[in-house]
This record gives structure tokens, sequence and C-alpha cells, in this order.
């Protein structure tokens, strides 16, 4: 089993590293990551007291857009693109199981994302030690944290284009439907959220019900353990004030239950495909 | 010994019957071709036997194992029609990964791909081979691990006639070690009658089975004969054989498999005012569009 999963997962990294998706991703991570580095620690915390944690700040709501967007751009081809090519019906006639055809995928894929972030966030601890010096190591815990939780992050929005992929049958379809997931997730949850809460003008739906459904986003979740951890505030997002109200626990176990969950929802779409 | 057996398979798709009560036995080392036109359920009945859907009514055995199964897909292999692997992987790359799949020495993957002719395009992307040779990684990944049962969907389309006969060589290599191989084909002539048996489907019925003799025989196509005779001499001619044709400077008529020796004769007391003279069977062209257009 352990050799199929692997053979797999060697493969679609050889896949991705000739489609460039690999040099694409470090490349956007790097560059966004190092425009934040150099003009961006003005919006983070006047509380951050090293250069990196100001630096880890910014990034975090960098990486709230960028990890999701990069996963799914990765992962939306994954089973349309091998329906239609014909390779998937004969995949399933190998003694391969599903489980480890989309195990394979998303072990390749996540190395894809790993190595993006670390790149894209190197660069800008470099950044945060060469201007500072020895000052920055107090900041390299945050970005320790920052770095796990983008893996785990981009781990949830892989399995969840896997299962766009699944549901969509053509790669141009799915393309669509993993853009549309991405603004629904990312941009207009928030907007949605927010729109409820001057709507509801400090009623139930903002005591009771927004710090669950922001908690509920892998996105928000992300951004608000990473915040609260850091003890930074991130002008950038206009809900992250209630960051400071929600105990850490709640967002830490969204962001661990996330990509479990939406593995288990792309193993069960991808049972609905008939090759 | 029995490989495959299919009984009374029977497969719908929202409410149309596209295989109806299909049976087949493929012993070892037999070769059965499924003939029939697009969507005759040709594709449908392979997609069974390998476990891929699910049929409505009867039963498929792959060596005693139900399709689909761990051991049933252990034991056999299947080549796509047209196949389109990654364009970004190399051949050896793409059977190397097979390999890895059956549990087999990825070295394997060099001889492989020597025995399909593709030893030279070996470390290239599979996007920059032509349609012919990406036919030929899919044979290839067939052929690993000496498959009990090979099932090939349209393998000869996109082959030219080289390659075509070079990949029947390669069945005969298969079923002589014990392969029973099933695979499909929407033309007779394309089969070049290099298989034991074949089954004509239509309309998801099977409508026809035997070797191509029996096909022949039970059909009983006429002759075609086209006499030349000497100048001037057309309507004498004619007048000898009833129900001749005359076109131009020539004479044709048919004349049933069992009449032939007669109508020979015939032409032969002739001689004197005949130039040249022709004789044509059915082609399995015929023969096959006669088989399938009876049944429907």
């Amino acid at each position: 089993m352990l050799t199929r999963i692997l053979a797999t997962a060697a493969l679609e990294f050889a896949i991705a590293r000739r489609n460039r998706w690999v040099i694409v991703s470090v490349a956007m991570m790097m560059l966004f990551a190092l425009v934040l580095a150099f003009a961006g620690s003005a919006p983070a915390g006047q509380m951050a007291a090293d250069p990196l944690s100001v630096t880890v700040a910014s990034l975090i709501s960098l990486a709230v857009y960028l990890v999701p967007l990069i996963a799914l751009l990765i992962s939306f081809d994954a089973i349309a693109g091998e329906s239609e090519r014909g390779t998937l019906a004969l995949s399933l006639t190998y003694p391969l199981a599903r489980t480890e055809l989309l195990l394979g995928k998303l072990i390749a894929q996540l190395g894809v994302v790993t190595i993006a972030v670390i790149a894209g966030y190197a660069v800008a601890a470099v950044v945060a030690f060469a201007t500072s010096g020895g000052d920055a190591a107090e900041g390299l815990p945050a970005l320790w944290r920052l770095v796990w939780t983008s893996v785990l992050l981009g781990a949830a929005f892989l399995s969840l284009g896997h299962a766009v992929s699944c549901l969509s049958r053509r790669p141009s379809g799915a393309a669509a439907m993993a853009i549309g997931l991405w603004l629904v997730m990312i941009v207009l949850y928030d907007l949605g959220l927010l729109a409820a809460v001057v709507a509801n003008d400090g009623g139930a739906f903002t005591t009771d019900v927004f710090p669950w459904a922001l908690v509920a986003n892998p996105a928000d979740a992300f951004r608000i353990f990473n915040l609260a951890a850091s003890g930074a505030v991130d002008a950038a997002s206009g809900v992250s004030g209630a960051a400071s109200s929600i105990a850490p626990w709640k967002p830490l176990a969204a962001i661990l239950i996330w990509p479990l969950l939406a593995a288990t929802l792309a193993r069960l779409s991808f049972q609905r495909v008939t090759p | 010994m029995t490989i495959l057996t299919l009984s009374k398979l029977t497969k719908r798709y929202a409410g149309t019957t596209v295989l109806s009560e299909v049976s087949l036995d493929i012993a070892a080392g037999e070769r059965v071709a499924l003939l029939g036109h697009n969507g005759a359920g040709k594709s449908t009945l392979m997609k069974l036997v390998l476990g891929l859907i699910r049929a409505d009514g009867g039963r498929i055995e792959v060596a005693g194992h139900a399709p689909g199964s761990a051991v049933a897909r252990a034991l056999t292999a299947y080549l796509p029609e047209s196949a389109a692997f990654h364009p970004a992987i190399t051949g050896r790359e793409q059977l190397r990964y097979y390999l890895r799949l059956r549990g087999q020495p990825v070295k394997q993957a060099d001889e492989l791909l020597e025995k399909v002719g593709l030893a030279d395009a070996a470390a290239c992307r599979i996007g920059t081979y032509s349609k012919g040779m990406r036919q030929r990684v899919g044979l290839a990944q067939a052929l690993i691990g000496s498959p009990r049962l090979m099932v090939l969907d349209e393998p000869t389309s996109g082959l030219d006639p080289v390659s075509r006969r070079e990949f029947y060589a390669l069945l005969d290599e298969l079923a002589a070690k014990g392969t029973a191989i099933l695979l499909s084909s929407h033309a007779l002539s394309e089969l070049e009658a290099r298989t034991d048996r074949m089954v004509v489907l239509a309309r998801g019925k099977q409508v026809a089975q035997g070797t191509l003799a029996d096909l022949r025989h039970d059909a009983a196509l006429p002759l075609t004969i086209t006499i030349t005779p000497k100048a001037g001499l057309e309507d004498l001619i004619a007048e000898v054989f009833p129900g001749a044709l005359v076109l131009e400077d020539r004479v044709t008529f048919t004349c049933a498999p069992d009449e032939k020796l007669a109508v020979l004769e015939r032409i032969a007391a002739q001689r004197d005012h005949i130039e040249d003279y022709d004789v044509h069977a059915a082609t399995l062209d015929d023969l096959y569009s006669h088989i399938s257009t009876r049944a429907a």
C-alpha cells in the first residue's frame, strides 16, 4: 500500500515540477513575501517587539489569501484531468485503491505547497535578520507556527480542490469551481459575516453565532490562531478584532480538523466518479 | 481452462439497455475479438469485465473471481481506447510507475519499451509522441507481469499497417503463453483474421459468434464475377449468364458460394469469346456490414 502511494506521489511530484507549478508557487510566495518584508511592516503590531514578529504578522494576511489559492490551482486538475485523458480508468484497473491514488496526489501536492511556503517565509526571515541582526531570533517561534499552520491550511484546500475535481468531471469546470470556492471561502465569507454583524447590531448573532462562524472557516481559523498566538493586530482584516475574544483552542482545533474533513470529503466525492 | 466467463450480462443506463444478456467464455490462450459499431456496447462490456462499472444483471468471473476484486485486478491488464498519458512524463517514467503499482522491478521498463519499439523514445516526454507511439506506451503497460487476461479497447486504431502486424505478433506470443485476450474493433478488416473467435455486438445484443470461416459460411454472401468479353460480344455473354448486367465493355453478375464451380465451368465453355474474368469474394467489411445490418 505504501509503495503504491509513494509511487503515485513521486509521479505527481515530477508532473508538478515539469508543469512549473513548483516554480510558479515558489516564485509567487517569494515575491509577495519580499514585498511585505520590505514595505508591509507598517500595518502590523505596535505590540510586536522584534522585526521578525512584525514580518510574521504581515505574512499572516498574505498566507490567508495566497496559500488557499496556490493549493486550489495545483489540485483542481487532479481527477478531472486524468478522467479527460482516459488514464483514470486505466489507473483504477491496477491494484491501486482510490484512497491510495488520492493520498499519493495529496502528498506530492502538499510537498509543492510546503516548498513554496518555506521559500516565501525564508525570504522574509532573511530580510528581517539582515535589517536587524540577532533581535529577529525572538520571532522564530511565531515563524515556525506560521509555517506549520500554512501547510495544514494548504492540505485542507488541496483536498477541497480534489473534491471539486471529482464533482465537476472536466478540467475547465473544475478550474471555474475552484476559483469560485476561493472567492466564497476567502473573500465573500468574511464580507458576509461583517455585513451580518453590522445588520445584527450587537444581538444574539454577534455574541453567539459569529465567533463560531469565524472559527468554522479554515482560513479565518488560520488567521485568528496566528494573530492571537503572536499577539499582533492585523489591520488588513476587518474581522480580526474578534480574534482576541476567542479562546485559541477553537481555531487550533479547526486548523487540525479541516485537513481531515476535506480529505474525507474528497474521498467521498471520488467514490461518485465513474471512469 | 476458462479465464473469463460472462453469463447473461445486462447493463442499463437511465432506462436504455446498452447490453442485453451477453454470454461469452474465453479460455486461456484464446484470442477473442469483440466487433461492433460505435455505441454497440463494446466499451461497456469491457468496463464491466474490468470492474469499473457494475452490471444490472448476469454474472462475470475472472478466473473465478469477481471483476474489480484485488485478485481479478492483479490478473488483468487493460489498454484503454486512445489513452493519453500525461504529456510532461517520459515513457520510461510512466512505465516505471505502472511497474511499481504491480509490484514488479522497475528495471523492466526499458525491456518493455524495447518490446513495443519505443527504446529510442524512452527518455522523451510523452507530449512529444505521435498517436501511434502513445498507443505503444499503453500496450507496454498492458504487458507488465504476464497477465492472465488482457482487455484491449480498439488496440490497433492509430497504428500503421506494419505496426499493426507487429502488434498481432505480440498477441500471438502472449496467447501462446496462455494469456486470454479480449480485444475490440469496429472493423473486421482491422483484425486481419488474427483472432480465434469473433463476437459481433449490435445495439447491445450479441448477433453472431464464431470463427471467421463460421461467419462467412453462415452469411453465405454471394461472389461477384466480372467478365471482359472480346469486342462486340458483350450481349452474347450476357445471355449466357442470366441476371448479368452489361457495363460498357464488361459483364458482371453475382453467384452463391456453392455455385462457384458450376459458374467457372460455364465461363470456361465461353473461353473463345472472353478476354479476361475476375472473381471477387465478399470482403471482410462486406461480411461485417451484412452481419450487423441483418441484426438491426
